[in-house]
């Protein structure tokens, strides 16, 4: 909910998580790792050349994970000597939070329960 | 020209030709001692005595040990193997207590997985669909 003293650094959040969806190469990225979560760059790297034609540079794919990142979509973890990149849908919640899909449902529903 | 031999830097010879040796099923072909501690050790594999020889070379280099974490942290294997069954190799060297930072994944053309080499390396086994 947009409410109080939490509305601005919302309000950027969602900006982020906009702009991190809104690239075709970045939606690719949480394509694979939904497929499978826990992922190199090396093997992401490998999935974006083989199964989407994506032939960026590492470098490049590092700067979307970046993005994917602030956006709080895409968390690094570290596993000894290895770095792995998480998917995380939470922040996804709130688009449909602020535009539910079921709408006609609910005004039904806000018309039965009035007096 | 023609490939006959490549490395892997390794941070101890005696532990890689065990592990490339005893875990992985590689021959010992050269085992040369260089100096005080270092060897010129190779192997090839179990059915190829005359193929590409894998030397096992120290990475005594200052920039070495940095530039290995690097490529580790990242997932990028410093040396590609051929194998028949990408699926048997994982589940065989799985059980042997090998760490894979990438399982069998399906590229297409090509099976791949990634393990690490006990050494300071990530290796990417292979698969090729199209060949025996």
């Amino acid at each position: 909910m947009l409410t109080g003293t939490g509305k601005r650094s919302l309000a950027s959040l969602m900006d982020e998580l906009y702009r991190a969806i809104a690239d075709p190469t970045r939606r690719a990225i949480l394509d694979e790792l939904v497929d499978r979560n826990g992922q190199t760059l090396f093997e992401l790297c490998g999935r974006l050349i083989m199964k989407h034609r994506i032939e960026s540079s590492r470098q490049a794919i590092s700067q979307h994970l970046d993005v994917l990142e602030a956006a709080g979509l895409v968390t690094t973890e570290r596993d000894g000597r290895y770095k792995f990149h998480w998917f995380n849908g939470e922040p996804l919640r709130e688009i449909t939070r602020r535009w539910p899909p079921k709408k006609t449902k609910q005004n039904k529903k806000r018309k039965g329960n009035d007096p | 020209m023609k490939i006959i031999l490549t490395s892997v830097l390794v941070d101890d010879q005696a532990k890689a030709e065990r592990f490339y040796t005893e875990t992985l099923g590689f021959v010992k072909k050269h085992d040369v001692p260089l100096g005080d501690t270092s060897r010129w050790l190779t192997v090839v594999g179990r059915n190829e005595p005359d193929g590409t020889e894998l030397l096992l070379e120290p990475d005594g280099h200052p920039a070495a040990k940095q530039f290995k974490a690097a490529m580790v942290e990242d997932g990028i294997p410093m040396a590609q193997f051929g194998v028949d069954n990408v699926e048997g190799e994982h589940q065989r060297l799985n059980k042997a207590g090998v760490r894979f930072t990438q399982p069998p994944t399906d590229f297409g053309p090509v099976i791949t997985a990634v393990f690490d080499d006990t050494c300071g390396n990530l290796i990417q086994i292979a698969q090729m669909k199209d060949q025996p």
